[in-house]
């Protein structure tokens, strides 16, 4: 792999993984682990982690780290929820992503105005999202018809989806016939085009978008510059303030429009407690992604696929687990050719040691799919952290005419 | 002087709690509550004997959570794992008390050694990213919570650990009455205060001497104030991060005890309370990890979610409370941010005008 274009390098990467994930496929006895319905759901999944994860992303180019994103994609679930029982879907799309905003417009004001720590006003955020959308339930739902105490009367009608049928049948045709690696591509692909939700194309344009803006226009640019080196960004006069002020209103409105898909898409409910730490897991697929939004919208896809294999059959985690064992003896392979010897050695024995438990299983429990992301997530950091690059002030208060 | 100093230290959470106050005055008249009504039965029903007890055994809890994030905040480490820390310390520490079948002053201190000792190997490994990878303990500790969960879930549904506890629910098996702390009937005959209390207040005892009065707190101060001047002086920063974050991660391994070894059903269950390590680090904010502030922190906490209780029979969701605790958090750091600018400009000014001074007095 010593070719210098990225998206042959990206290109060659897929291939891989699609390679390995085939022999997981075959040693588990399990076609489910490429599916289309299994892809299908994994899209779906990923959806609300990786709006969760650009929302973080956003807040994080201009300095400002978002632990708040959990409590505005709660306030979100609310929005959707009580707009789109009222006033149809479209309605709670609008609803959620306002909810968020408003979630971020508080952030923005503590910790941008106030520069109070931004990890303290995220969990704040969080405790009163929490609060809020409860209490506001309470008495927005309760009496009415179809709603509890926490929960909302369904939402009018439902988005609009697609099926593309002329390429989502003859893959799904090609898929059950089981063959090395096609058939999982064909898989892939055809879960692409199965019941496609409205918001998940909008969410894929919204990540093309994002980084057209952050990295191909002067606003972005300035934008980034605010996270990046504020004070010199001030002497070339750009208001620091108003952009941080922008990417953390940004960032609310994505993690609500996340909350709208949980309660539209996902269910056609509010549900308290229907995020269940989503928020936590976009910003993790944030840092999986290095700050970038093609790295976040694979960790969200890796993390929504993970997260579909857990409430499916019993069979698909253990080929998870064999997936996850190669990946990292791979990695171990590559690492040793680069001379990263002790992180390699250190995948090598977790990776043999998850094959010595998947074969010594005939089980496995779903706990360790719940586990899987975050697990991930650790491993990433403490094998690739010298590596990864944040936004160099995110987390640190600015105030303007500082120096620093 | 000092009376000066204790009033502006207790300005900015008094403001925070009033501001709060307003803030919720206001949403409960936008909705059309009858709000003296509303204080008025909180208070009423806050202050019976049984609200006081529950309200001083939550508090107790509280406490212990809200100390291990103070120890972290002195360090200028925020543990917001230690809500994975209790729940791990204190499965363990309910299984192995389960299983022991011996005199109290045996099988509680093994009890507690097992949870602080669980707690804090769940810390360190928060403690070993940060110091040996360079993982910020934020982020990571997020992650340990959420494994802490599955391995919690796993253990009680999957293994000989767990069994039907109570009401179809899994848990632990049951703590036998030798190893249960279960308190005294002090306020009410119906209901008894948790003889946790007891180990809360030795910790918070041993949280102030460790800290103000022997050189290892004096290290930990100083690292947390400025690590370059710490390290001039000779104190390794990364083994005070080691040390720190498994001290914290120790006492958060004792925050579920209170409930367990003081009420039933006297099994760490599945439906064992979360969300205790979120509580401690705002109360630890609205104390400033002063070890009676914490504690003043942690009444009120507990006060407000005891009283709630009776807010849903008044036809006003009890989460207003949830509301007014987010508001206090916020409008807290918000005043202590002002109150530093102000000191910051302050002094400035203070320098600003001697330099004048010196140099008139001077040409």
């Amino acid at each position: 792999m010593n070719t210098k274009s990225p998206s042959i390098r990206i290109f060659a990467f897929f291939i891989s993984a699609m390679t390995l994930l085939s022999i997981a496929r075959i040693f588990a006895h399990t076609n489910d682990l490429t599916s289309r319905g299994t892809m299908a759901a994994a899209f779906g999944l990923a959806v609300p982690i990786g709006l969760a994860g650009l929302g973080g992303l956003w807040s994080e180019r201009a300095g400002i780290v978002n632990i708040g994103l959990e409590g505005m994609m709660i306030l979100g679930t609310f929005g959707a929820g009580w707009a789109g029982w009222q006033w149809g879907p479209w309605a709670g799309v609008l609803g959620a992503v306002t909810f968020g905003m408003l979630g971020a417009v508080l952030f923005a004001i503590v910790t941008v105005s106030f520069g109070v720590d931004q990890i303290i006003a995220g969990t704040a955020i969080n405790i009163l999202g929490l609060g809020l959308a409860q209490f506001l339930a309470k008495l927005a739902f309760s009496n009415a018809p179809g709603g509890g105490q926490s929960q909302s009367p369904p939402v009018k009608g439902l988005l609009p989806s697609v099926t593309i049928d002329f390429i989502a049948n003859p893959l799904n045709t090609l898929q059950q016939k089981g063959w090395f690696v096609i058939s999982d591509l064909a898989g892939m692909i055809s879960g692409l085009f199965y019941h496609l939700s409205f918001l998940t194309i909008l969410t894929v344009i919204l990540f093309v978008l994002t980084a057209w803006i952050l990295w191909r226009t002067s606003f972005g640019l300035r934008l980034r510059s605010a996270g990046e080196s504020p004070s010199a960004a001030e002497t070339l006069g750009i208001n620091v303030i108003k952009y941080k002020y922008i990417a953390v209103i940004i960032s609310g409105s994505l993690a609500g429009l996340a909350g709208a898909y949980l309660a539209i898409v996902g269910t056609n409910v509010y549900r308290g407690g229907q995020t269940a730490g989503r928020g936590y897991i976009g910003l993790a697929t944030m840092i999986f992604g290095n700050w970038r939004p093609m790295g976040t919208g694979i960790g969200a896809t890796v993390f929504g696929y993970i997260d579909t294999l857990q409430l499916r059959d019993n069979a698909n985690i253990r080929g998870l687990v064999l997936f996850g064992a190669l990946v990292l003896i791979a990695l171990a392979f590559l690492g040793l050719r680069s001379g990263v010897r002790a992180t390699s050695l250190a995948f090598l024995i977790i990776g043999s040691a998850l094959v010595g438990g998947f074969l010594a299983s005939t089980n496995m429990a779903p706990e360790v799919a719940q586990v899987a992301p975050y697990v991930t997530t650790l491993l990433v950091l403490a094998t690739a952290s010298q590596r990864l690059r944040p936004p160099a002030t995110a987390g640190m208060a600015y105030r303007k005419g500082e120096s620093r | 002087m000092s009376r000066q100093k204790i009033l502006n230290s207790l300005a900015a959470p008094l403001l925070a709690v009033g501001f709060s106050l307003v803030v919720v005055t206001i949403i409960l008249f936008a909705f059309g509550s009858n709000v003296f009504e509303v204080f008025n039965s909180m208070a009423v029903y806050g202050t019976s004997p049984r609200s006081l007890t529950l309200m001083l055994n939550l508090a107790t809890t509280y406490y212990i959570s809200a100390v291990a994030v103070a120890i972290g905040f002195k360090m200028n480490l925020f543990n917001i794992g230690v809500n994975g820390q209790y729940m791990l310390g204190g499965m363990c520490a309910a299984a192995v008390a389960g299983s022991l079948n011996l005199p109290g002053v045996v099988a509680i201190p093994i009890t507690i050694f097992v949870a602080i000792a669980v707690g804090a190997a769940w810390a360190g490994v928060a403690a070993w990213l940060k110091v040996a990878r360079g993982v910020s303990e934020v982020i990571s500790t997020i992650m340990l919570n959420f494994i802490a969960l599955g391995l919690i879930s796993y253990i009680i549904i999957r293994t000989n650990v767990g069994r039907a506890a109570s009401f179809n629910v899994r848990g632990t098996e049951i703590i036998p009455p030798n190893g249960r702390m279960v308190g005294w009937n002090l306020l009410s005959p119906t209901i008894k205060v948790y003889g946790f209390i007891i180990v809360a207040a030795l910790i918070g005892v041993l949280y102030w001497f460790v800290l103000n009065r022997t050189v290892f707190g004096y290290d930990l101060r100083a690292s947390g104030l400025s690590v370059s001047a710490a390290s001039a002086s000779g104190v390794n920063s990364k083994r005070m991060v080691v040390i720190a974050m498994l001290i914290s991660g120790g006492i958060a391994g004792m925050v579920g005890l209170p409930d367990l070894l003081g009420n039933d059903p006297y099994s760490y269950t599945l439906n064992f309370p979360s969300g205790y390590g979120f509580t401690g680090i705002a109360i630890a904010l609205l104390g400033r990890n002063n070890p009676i502030g914490i504690a003043f922190g942690a009444i009120l906490w507990a006060f407000l979610d005891v009283s709630s209780q009776i807010l849903d029979i008044e036809n006003v969701p009890r989460e207003i409370v949830t509301i007014m605790q987010g508001v206090i958090v916020l409008a807290v750091v918000v005043a202590y941010e002002l109150v530093r600018r102000n000191r910051v400009k302050s002094e400035q000014q203070n320098v600003g005008e001697a330099l004048t001074q010196k140099e008139s007095s001077a040409s």
